[in-house]
C-alpha cells in the first residue's frame, strides 16, 4: 500500500514535465529532420516545432494545446489503492499545469471537466520489475490516435504484408497524426495485444535499439522506406515523415498475423517515475532501460 | 501581414505555398460547434457570432479565467478533415474568408473555397506556445456548454504564424500535389497497388 498522497504528487510530476519538455531522443531526432529537409515549406514546420519546444519549456507550458487522454503503465508489488491515488493526480494536474479537459462520455459527449471518466485514466497494470513502484505516463493527442489501425493479416503475407500495412498506415493518414511521427508497431498477439504492443513500443526512446536483431533491422528498414514516401512534416511534403519505428511482438496463433499500428505526432511526450520503498521518487523521461 | 475581416480580393491575390502572418479576428470551432451551428441556420435560427470575412480557426485551446477575464495558454489548430463532411455547407452559410488548420481539407471544401472566395492556412500542429504568442486577447466566449476544446472562442490575434498558404481559392491544394508525389513515390518503393 502506497500512500496515496505521494502517489498523486508524483503523478502531477509525471504530468507537469511530459507535457511541457520533450525527451532528448525526440528533439534529437527533429534537429537531424532539420538539415534533412531542403523546401522551405518542410524548414519552416520544423523550425517552428523546435521553437515551440524551447518556449514551452522556458514558459513551463503545455507544447500542445491538445494535452491527450491520461494513459499510464504500472508495475509495482502491491498496487491497492493506486487508481486513486492517480486519478487525483489527473485531476490537480488538469487544474495547475493546465492541461485542457479532453476526456467526454463516447455517446452524450459530456465533459467533466477534470480529465477524469468511466475506465479514464486509462491504466495498464504489469508485473513487478523489484521492490518499487514504477508509474509511465504517455499522454495520447487524438490527432495521431485517431490514426491507430489494427489489420488481421495472412499468416503467408509474412514481413512484405507487415511492410505494405504500414506503409498504408502511415501514407493514408496523411498529414493528420502531425508528421513526423513515431510508428509504434505491435506484431503477434490477439487483436488486443497487437494494438497494446503498438502502444508500448512507443515508450522505448529512438536511441534505444530493439533488443531482437530481427525486429532492429525491420525498424531500420522501415524507417528508410515510410521517409521516401514524400509525405513530409505535416503532410506539407518533404523527406521527413517518421522520426522513427518502434516494433514489438509477442506469440500469436498459427493462423493469424495481427499487426497493430499506433502513430504518435511529433510531440512524443512520456514521463516516467520510480517510487522507492524508502519514498524516494526519481523521475525520467527516457524510461528506465 | 493579413488582416482579417479580409475581402475577396485579399485571398484571391495569395498564392499557394505564401508564407504569412495574420492579425485580426479569428473564431475557432470544432465538430460540436459546427454541428451546432449547421442546425441552428438549418432551422432558420440566429448564430450568435459573424464569421462573415473573418477567420474560421480549428482548435480547441487551453484557456484559464483567473477570475478577471480568460488567458490563453496554448492554441495550436487541431486535425481540419474532421470537419470534412461539415465544412463546404459551413463556408457556404457563414462565409469565413480564410480557414486556419492543419492537415488540410477535402475536395468538396476545396470547391466551396474556390466558390466563395476563401484560403486554408496550414498552421503547424502542435506548435500551440508559437500559436499563442500570436494570439493578443480572447474577446468572448460562446457555447461554453460545449466544453472549452468545443466552445466557440473569439480571439484577437497579431502576426500569427508563420502560417503557409496551403489551399487557394482558385482550386489548388498543396496537399493534392503531395498526394500526387506520394503515388509515384510508392511506385517506386513497390507499393502500387
Amino acid at each position: 500500500m502506497y500512500d496515496i498522497q505521494l502517489v498523486e504528487e508524483t503523478v502531477l510530476r509525471l504530468i507537469r514535465t511530459a507535457v511541457t519538455t520533450l525527451p532528448a531522443d525526440v528533439v534529437g531526432e527533429l534537429e537531424r529532420s532539420l538539415d534533412i529537409e531542403d523546401t522551405e515549406v518542410a524548414k519552416v514546420q520544423l523550425r517552428t516545432i523546435l521553437e515551440n519546444i524551447e518556449l514551452a519549456e522556458r514558459k513551463r507550458l503545455p507544447m500542445c494545446q491538445d494535452t491527450g487522454v491520461p494513459i499510464f503503465f504500472v508495475s509495482g508489488p502491491n498496487l491497492a489503492s493506486i487508481e486513486e491515488g492517480i486519478a487525483l493526480g489527473v485531476s490537480k494536474a488538469t487544474k495547475e499545469v493546465p492541461l485542457r479537459p479532453n476526456v467526454v462520455d463516447p455517446i452524450t459527449r459530456h465533459n467533466r471537466g477534470n480529465n477524469l471518466g468511466e475506465e479514464m485514466p486509462s491504466i495498464h497494470f504489469e508485473r513487478a520489475k523489484g521492490d518499487f513502484l514504477e508509474i509511465t505516463y504517455l499522454p495520447k493527442g487524438a490527432g495521431s490516435e485517431n490514426m491507430s489501425v489494427l489489420r488481421m493479416l495472412n499468416p503467408s503475407q509474412g514481413v512484405d504484408g507487415i511492410r505494405d500495412a504500414v506503409l498504408d498506415a502511415v501514407v493514408k493518414a496523411e498529414g493528420k497524426p502531425c508528421p513526423p511521427t513515431i510508428v509504434g508497431i505491435g506484431i503477434g498477439g490477439a487483436s488486443d495485444q497487437a494494438l497494446l504492443l503498438a502502444k508500448k513500443a512507443l515508450l522505448r526512446p529512438l536511441d534505444v535499439p530493439n533488443k531482437d536483431k530481427h525486429l532492429a533491422a525491420m525498424e531500420n528498414e522501415l524507417k528508410e522506406t515510410l521517409n521516401r514516401t514524400g509525405v513530409g512534416p505535416m503532410g506539407l511534403g518533404g523527406r521527413t515523415t517518421v522520426l522513427g519505428v518502434r516494433i514489438e511482438k509477442a506469440s500469436c496463433h498459427t493462423a493469424s498475423l495481427p499487426i497493430g499500428i499506433n502513430l504518435q505526432c511529433w510531440a512524443a511526450r512520456r514521463c516516467s517515475a520510480r517510487i522507492y520503498p524508502d519514498g524516494i521518487v526519481k523521475f525520467s523521461t527516457e524510461g528506465f532501460w | 501581414m493579413l488582416r482579417s475581416p479580409m475581402s475577396e480580393n485579399d485571398v484571391r491575390s495569395l498564392r499557394l505555398g505564401d508564407e504569412v502572418t495574420l492579425s485580426g479576428t479569428a473564431f475557432t470551432a470544432r465538430d460540436e460547434a459546427h454541428l451546432r451551428a449547421l442546425e441552428l441556420a438549418r432551422k432558420g435560427e440566429r448564430v450568435p457570432f459573424d464569421l462573415e470575412g473573418k477567420m474560421l480557426f480549428h482548435c480547441g485551446p487551453i484557456v484559464e479565467n483567473d477570475g478577471e477575464g480568460w488567458r490563453l495558454i496554448a492554441a495550436g489548430p487541431t486535425t481540419s478533415a474532421r470537419m470534412n463532411e461539415m465544412e463546404p455547407d459551413f463556408i457556404r452559410r457563414f462565409k469565413p474568408r480564410a480557414i486556419i488548420g492543419k492537415g488540410g481539407m477535402s475536395k468538396p471544401t476545396l470547391e466551396a473555397m474556390r466558390e466563395h472566395g476563401c484560403v486554408y492556412f496550414a498552421f503547424t500542429g502542435g506548435a500551440a506556445v508559437v500559436a499563442a504568442q500570436g494570439i493578443k486577447e480572447i474577446k468572448g466566449v460562446h457555447w461554453l456548454d460545449l466544453g472549452m476544446p468545443e466552445a466557440v472562442w473569439q480571439m484577437e490575434m497579431q502576426d500569427f504564424g508563420p502560417v503557409i498558404v496551403a489551399m487557394d481559392a482558385h482550386g489548388n491544394s498543396i496537399f493534392e500535389s503531395v498526394a500526387n508525389a506520394v503515388r509515384s513515390n510508392l511506385k517506386a518503393i513497390g507499393r502500387d497497388r
